[in-house]
């Protein structure tokens, strides 16, 4: 990978043009390096080479064990304490013959009080010494058994203990650089072809500028991590983690074959790497392995391994049965707790230890779906109906720790229900579908949950039309709204409600309906306020820009085949992409909040586009506030810049088209002199024939004729 | 304007031509017969019955008397413009792709696709005046390149002869000895088959189209890169304003793909760009299939495209083409 960034394949081709070589004759793989010489060029996986332990070799004493603190008996004693032992060692494995060896000292005759004992194979010696390590033979003598390989490596331990070398500080790389940039710019990570990107977002210029580029370097796929200091990229043999302040260097490399997907801990701390291996036997389940990495220093600090069923419910375990993420982390950006779902059952592991809190799953019959609170050690549960209705469907609210039931509600006839939680863990709101009498259908209501007031109120929602079906949900981030899109037939309507209407006892209700629109996908705006509401698939890329302050539509646009999309972390951006999905148009286009097209970038094989996400703002909401009501004072400045930026860009563009204009006339001026030159010998190629000039100089005098034809002659005489 | 749709073909269209004066506009498709229209109305004259395999390209003489066309069906035809009475079969073992007159029509190149073992080659025919003269016997004959040669046209003054086709490469051929001159490089030239390309009127500059989904426009003496053109698509089709400093690119989804989406999404528009400042100026819709031929009037005031959809469509630029400013 280092490789690939110092030398270009450019350079390459110009060196070897230097040099006379044809590189198209090459076969790279014939070529043979001198031995020990790798002309500065370090191999790609140079330090993985560096990195592996030195592999370790049969020393052919791997069935040999050595046992200590035996009796020091004399000769007399020597068979009768050889009888013992190998009474002792036969019973977990066989001595090899000849394969005891008591040493007697040559002065004494006695034993020097250990043995020797060689197995047939180097698995019983290990179990030996598993077994017989400590085995109490008499008061004084307990034995000590060591396998003999290990001898060596004790004798190496010096005598005297040196205090561990402690390295100065080096100052690390600045990994939240990028947001200090002064034109207040975001990035994003593109991926297409074989090529990873990543650009500012400028969009005062109207384009991307390049910050960083790679070939070759994904196997799978990029992704930012939640607070955008790093980028991993994922790759056969595991993930990489890249951040810095000017490029990207890689920070750490958590090694996971096969790995499919990942996931970093919301506070950053942590990475999950996922693996499932095909069954050799098709009736077997896949295999899974899990690891959870730190992130700071690259350490694994625990794994899970299993079959696909035990990390799955209700017994789905299908070929991809799994649902991503397996582990949800709660508590916030602490990253305190993390818990995935088994039969009826949550698993709730804490961080500190890496094992189940209060030492014990926690038993939920029944347990159907769970999510944390995006703030709060809050778990959302949701148990699935039991005994044909006997027992209700519920959802139900637990505090970590403890456990502690905060609130609880019973649904009936329950088919499905799905949960929402507002950014900051204000509300809940569940999607509950239930079943009509007549069992053949479903309909949808909703169960608000206001989380921070007291006693936890819950109201319940229902549609206008209670047949409609819900298409989509989405709260407004730390906002107090939330938009569906709801309906039966094919141009659904877009609702929206707010949860702080009604004075004191804050109630909730309905802000406004958008009747028949062209759309399937809710999109808000990070900052809130903003909405875009998107047709995608069957709409084919239909998009509307929505102020859900004022209740009116900015803008609609149209991105057509889009597949996705995505607003930039502080609400200023929209991009809209073209995937792989979809063979044409792939590429990406960036729109301001306000439905402004500001530029199209056309990408053939377009994989990926993401924002690097921010940090939380470290203003509080207050000065935040205070901000937003001065923001005439505060745009003054911004406007300045954006006005000499586009003066700039004008001048640039238009000492761009002189430069172009002024090579094409030095072009024209040379073909007019050829064809000066030329004209003697054209007319003799067209023997003679005097109009030289094309077509449009000749003029033509166009001719009126009047052509008249008898067509019949016919006579009559009139009275 | 109005577009004017002639509807003469029943299959997909594959190449355009003007004659000089720009009155009349002769087409070749994949049915049989060439068409000959009325550039201005787009009334249909007449057609050059004979051919019996889908007709690849055709060329007008200067004097409009004389039209050459080459037919999959294995041979060249000589007609008579006026009558539509043939006037000489040369026939190949393999079919025609491309058909150009030499400056004082005494010439014509014709490529021959590789076809049953025969390799493809470019061949050089004498035209005799009088049609009763006519030989069958090449002037030249070039043999080398890979694959198809999509088109073959001479270079300024006869001296030379540009190919181009499927192995993407562009190559100057002496059109006396047949030895090669010149040919651009994998940097600079197109990255898969070159599909189209077409001279400017002054043969100083040609614009060759790609399935790599961009034109390029090359100096016809040094074969140098001008400039590049970038599409979204891959290109079929490229003209050469011959009075604006435009060109036109045409092209769509492979025609496989095109009954699986969207009219939209297979990009059937034919694009202008500036030729300078290789910026786009506009698009003109209409077809529903890719777009497989373009050609201008000499007069640049109008322009023809033929599609995979079957249509010629006639476009007489309003007056505020004219004054486009960029």
């Amino acid at each position: 990978m280092a490789a690939a960034a110092v030398l270009s394949m450019s350079e390459i081709e110009n060196k070897a043009m230097n040099l006379g070589i044809d590189l198209s004759t090459i076969v790279f793989d014939n070529v043979v390096l001198p031995p020990g010489d790798d002309f500065g060029i370090t191999s790609d996986d140079e330090d993985i080479l560096h990195e592996e332990v030195a592999p370790e070799f049969e020393t052919g004493y791997g069935n040999v064990i050595v046992v200590d603190n035996l009796p020091v008996v004399s000769p007399e004693k020597f068979a009768k304490l050889e009888g013992v032992i190998r009474k002792i060692y036969s019973q977990t494995g066989v001595i090899k013959e000849g394969g005891l060896w008591m040493p007697v000292n040559p002065d004494t005759n006695m034993t020097l009080g250990y043995c020797f004992i060689e197995f047939n194979t180097a698995q019983e010696a290990k179990e030996a010494k598993e077994k017989t390590d400590g085995y109490k033979l008499d008061k004084s003598h307990i034995f000590i058994v060591d396998m003999f390989d290990d001898i060596e490596r004790y004798m190496n331990v010096p005598e005297e203990w040196t205090p561990a070398e402690i390295k100065p500080y080096e100052a690390g790389d600045h990994l939240q650089h990028w947001l200090t940039d002064e034109k207040a710019r975001d990035q994003f990570v593109i991926r297409a072809g074989i090529v990873t990107e990543i650009f500012w977002n400028d969009a005062r210029q109207l384009r991307p500028d390049p910050v960083y580029q790679y070939q070759y370097w994904i196997d799978n796929f990029v992704q930012w991590s939640p607070l955008g200091t790093y980028l991993a990229t994922v790759h056969r043999q595991g993930a990489i983690v890249w951040g810095g302040k000017s490029t990207f260097n890689h920070i750490h490399r958590f090694p996971h074959n096969q790995v499919k997907h990942i996931d970093f801990s919301p506070g950053e701390r942590f990475l999950v790497t996922y693996s499932s291996q095909e069954p050799s036997n098709p009736r077997d389940t896949h295999r899974v392995v899990l690891n959870i990495f730190d992130l700071r220093t690259g350490k694994l600090m625990r794994d899970f391994k299993g079959s696909v069923d035990d990390f799955t419910t209700g017994g789905s375990g299908g070929l991809s049965g799994i649902s991503w993420p397996i582990f949800k982390w709660g508590g916030g950006n602490e990253d305190k707790y993390f818990a995935r779902i088994g039969k009826n059952a949550i698993y709730v592991y804490e961080t500190e230890t890496f094992i189940l809190v209060d030492k014990k799953s926690y038993k939920v019959d029944n347990v159907g779906d769970f999510s944390w609170s995006p703030t709060d050690s809050i778990l959302a549960l949701f148990v699935l109906e039991l005994g044909g209705g006997n027992q209700p469907a519920r959802v139900s609210l637990v505090q970590m720790p403890g456990k502690v039931e905060l609130r609880q509600k019973n649904l009936f006839s329950v088919s499905d229900c799905k949960m929402y939680w507002q950014s900051n863990g204000e509300y809940l709101a569940v999607k509950v579908d239930r079943y009509t009498k007549t069992k053949k259908s479903t309909y949808t209501g909703f169960e608000l949950f206001r989380i921070k007031e007291r006693d936890i109120p819950i109201e319940v929602l229902e549609l206008d039309n209670k047949n409609d079906k819900i298409i989509a949900f989405a709260w407004e981030p730390k906002g107090h709204r939330f938009a569906v899109i709801h309906g039966d037939g094919p141009r659904p309507d877009v609702s929206f409600y707010s949860m702080k209407t009604g004075g004191i006892t804050a109630r909730v209700s309905k802000l406004t309906t958008l009747k028949a629109k062209q759309a399937n996908a809710l999109y808000w705006s990070p900052a809130g306020r903003f909405i875009v509401l998107a047709g995608l698939k069957g709409f084919n890329g239909q998009l509307e820009f929505y102020n859900v302050d004022d209740l009116e539509t900015m803008a609609t646009g149209e991105h057509f085949m889009c597949t996705d999309i995505e607003w930039d972390p502080t609400g200023r951006y929209v991009a809209t992409a073209v995937t792989l999905v979809h063979v044409m148009e792939n590429g990406f286009h960036i729109w301001s909040f306000n439905g402004k097209l500001l530029y199209r970038i056309p990408k053939d094989h377009f994989f990926q586009f993401q924002w690097r996400p921010h940090p939380q703002s470290l203003l509080s909401s207050e000065k935040e506030e205070e901000i937003s009501r001065n923001l005439r004072k505060y745009s003054k400045k911004y406007e300045a810049e954006d006005q000499d930026v586009s003066l700039a860009l004008s001048e640039q563009n238009r000492k761009k088209r002189r430069v172009l204009q002024e090579e094409w006339e030095t072009w024209t001026a040379r073909w007019k002199q050829y064809h000066e030159e030329e004209r003697e010998l054209r007319l003799q190629l067209r023997d003679g024939e005097p109009s030289d000039d094309e077509g449009s100089q000749e003029q033509y005098e166009a001719k009126e004729v009047e052509a008249e034809e008898v067509l019949d002659v016919h006579e009559e005489i009139v009275d | 304007m109005r577009p004017i749709l002639m509807k003469g073909h029943e299959r997909p269209l594959t190449f355009l031509k003007y004659n000089r004066e720009g009155d009349l506009l002769f087409s070749c498709a994949k049915d049989h017969t060439p068409t000959v229209w009325f550039a201005d109305d787009g009334e249909r004259l007449g057609t050059y019955r004979g051919h019996n395999g889908a007709v690849w390209c055709c060329d007008v003489s200067r004097d409009s008397t004389r039209l050459v066309t080459g037919s999959a069906d294995q041979s060249v035809k000589l007609w008579d413009v006026q009558t539509g009475t043939q006037l000489y079969t040369f026939n190949f073992n393999s079919p025609a792709r491309s058909v150009d007159f030499s400056v004082g029509d005494k010439l014509v190149v014709i490529t021959t696709d590789p076809f049953m073992g025969n390799p493809s080659t470019i061949q050089v025919k004498r035209i005799a005046r009088d049609p009763a003269d006519q030989t069958s016997d090449s002037v030249l004959t070039i043999k080398g390149p890979q694959g198809r040669i999509n088109r073959a046209v001479w270079g300024p003054l006869n001296k030379t002869i540009i190919s181009a086709g499927e192995d993407s490469i562009i190559r100057i051929w002496d059109a006396e000895t047949g030895n090669l001159l010149k040919e651009t490089d994998k940097e600079s030239g197109h990255q898969k088959t070159i599909s189209s390309l077409c001279m400017s009127a002054d043969k100083s500059h040609f614009l060759t189209g790609s399935a790599d989904k961009s034109a390029k426009l090359w100096d016809s003496r040094s074969l140098t890169l001008l400039k590049t053109y970038q599409m979204d698509r891959p290109v079929n089709a490229v003209a050469i304003s011959p009075l604006l400093d435009h060109v036109v690119i045409g092209g769509g989804q492979e025609a496989v793909n095109v009954t699986m989406t969207d009219r939209r999404a297979g990009k059937f528009e034919a694009k202008f760009y500036h030729k300078i400042l290789q910026d786009e100026i506009g698009g003109v819709k209409g077809h529903f299939g890719p777009i497989n031929a373009l050609a201008f009037n000499p007069d640049g005031r109008s322009f023809s495209s033929g599609g995979e959809d079957g249509y010629v469509r006639l476009h007489h630029f309003d007056p505020e083409y004219f004054s486009i400013r960029m």
